[in-house]
């Protein structure tokens, strides 16, 4: 049961773009089409679940015992750098087909900073996580990004034939979509 | 292209949030009052100009391959050093820019203007440059931020300038994207008359 609430929290409530603004880069940047949202959602959440696994990890068995917490940043961002490569790597050789569909979206992930965002909120004191938790919580979150990356994606291919005044087409117009978008989530706030 | 171009052309023409909509997670996560836009684009400008320094001096000793990582290791130690210190000194900003601070790391700005700029020109041009597209980016959350409180709270930098509570919802999370939305707009007519 704690795991669902987790689930629907970070889902819906907790949104990671629309309440927590973190992934916008490729939320705004690859949602123009539904089919590529979806390879990004893909590779999102196989990075994500990952890296969540692998710092909590560091985080509790290597940087806690011996005092070195403020080393954090530096850390996780070499792990999620070169977790990225070596996934790319093996996927590359075990499983060509995902690594055609996941392909360019693969190497984009460095810089998207869900990941990073999510690896360092589920090893918050206040949440006091174990292992499990800390990986469901990431799903969760993983969740979250690929239903509202593939909704607005959805958004976007009609808004490209509606007739926008000059200044607010392209950009601007996506922007206002969004928040229009963050609104209907606002709607699931005290939900959990 | 002279020094004054190249520090001027943050603001306005290539403004990093407006225009290169780069950077827009903290653009849009901590601008809900003026002053917190403002210290996380100051914080964003000290690790831009420090990381275009240490890059600019450190680019024919770094082997191309190897340069993605390098960089991300000197940004993230800048990071880190701007962390600590605004804990230490200004520990109320730090608790309310809270997770952004260590997601500076993976500001595109950051690493873009290290890769696009610092690899390739020499120190000082680097230095403005730096702290060109740091100050447009301050510049940028400011605006947001300012926009916000002031329709949220009715308030500017904590002074009072209407009665009543203003319009929540800007405050809150779909404020920040529609404000952005008309910011961005308003840009890009400004761009159009001054170019």
């Amino acid at each position: 049961m704690e795991y669902i609430i987790i689930i629907i929290g970070a889902v819906f409530v907790n949104n990671i773009v629309l309440a927590q603004f973190l992934g916008i880069c490729p939320y705004l940047g690859v949602s123009a089409r539904v089919s590529t949202s979806i390879g990004m959602s893909g590779a999102v959440m196989f990075v994500m679940t990952l890296a969540t696994l692998v710092t909590f990890l560091i985080y509790n068995y290597i940087l806690t015992p011996f005092e070195i917490t403020y080393l954090q940043t530096i850390s996780y961002i070499l792990v999620v750098a070169s977790l990225v490569q070596m996934v790319e790597i093996i996927l590359k050789k075990v499983s060509p087909a995902l690594y055609q569909a996941l392909g360019i979206f693969l190497p984009l992930i460095v810089t998207n900073c869900a990941i990073l965002g999510v690896t360092i909120l589920a090893v918050r004191e206040d949440y006091g996580f174990h292992l499990l938790e800390a990986v469901v919580f990431s799903i969760g979150h993983a969740l979250g990004f690929a239903l509202t990356i593939i909704l607005f994606a959805g958004i976007r291919e009609h808004l490209d034939l509606v007739d926008v005044p000059k200044g607010m087409r392209g950009a601007p117009a996506a922007l206002v979509v969004a928040g229009i978008l963050a609104l209907a989530f606002m709607g699931f706030a005290n939900l959990v | 292209m002279g020094q004054l171009q190249n520090f001027t052309k943050g603001f306005v023409k290539d403004n990093p949030v407006f225009v290169l909509l780069l950077g827009l997670c903290p653009a849009l996560g901590v601008t809900t009052s003026a002053f917190n836009g403002l210290g996380m684009g100051l914080a964003t400008t000290f690790v831009l100009v420090s990381s275009n320094i240490v890059v600019s001096l450190i680019k024919n000793f770094i082997p191309s391959k190897v340069r993605i990582p390098s960089y991300i290791v000197v940004i993230a130690s800048f990071v880190t050093i701007t962390e600590l210190v605004m804990e230490a000194f200004i520990p109320a900003l730090f608790e309310s820019l809270g997770l952004f601070i260590p997601l500076i790391v993976v500001n595109c700005l950051v690493m873009g203007r290290a890769e696009a700029f610092a690899s390739k020109n020499n120190t000082f041009s680097s230095i403005i440059d730096g702290l060109g597209m740091g100050l447009g980016f301050a510049f940028a959350l400011t605006m947001l931020g300012g926009l916000r409180e002031v329709l949220g709270t009715g308030e500017i930098f904590g002074l009072s300038l209407y009665a009543g509570d203003g319009m929540l919802v800007f405050v809150l999370a779909p404020g920040a994207f529609i404000g952005l939305g008309y910011l961005v707009a308003l840009n890009n007519i400004v761009k159009k008359k001054l170019y």
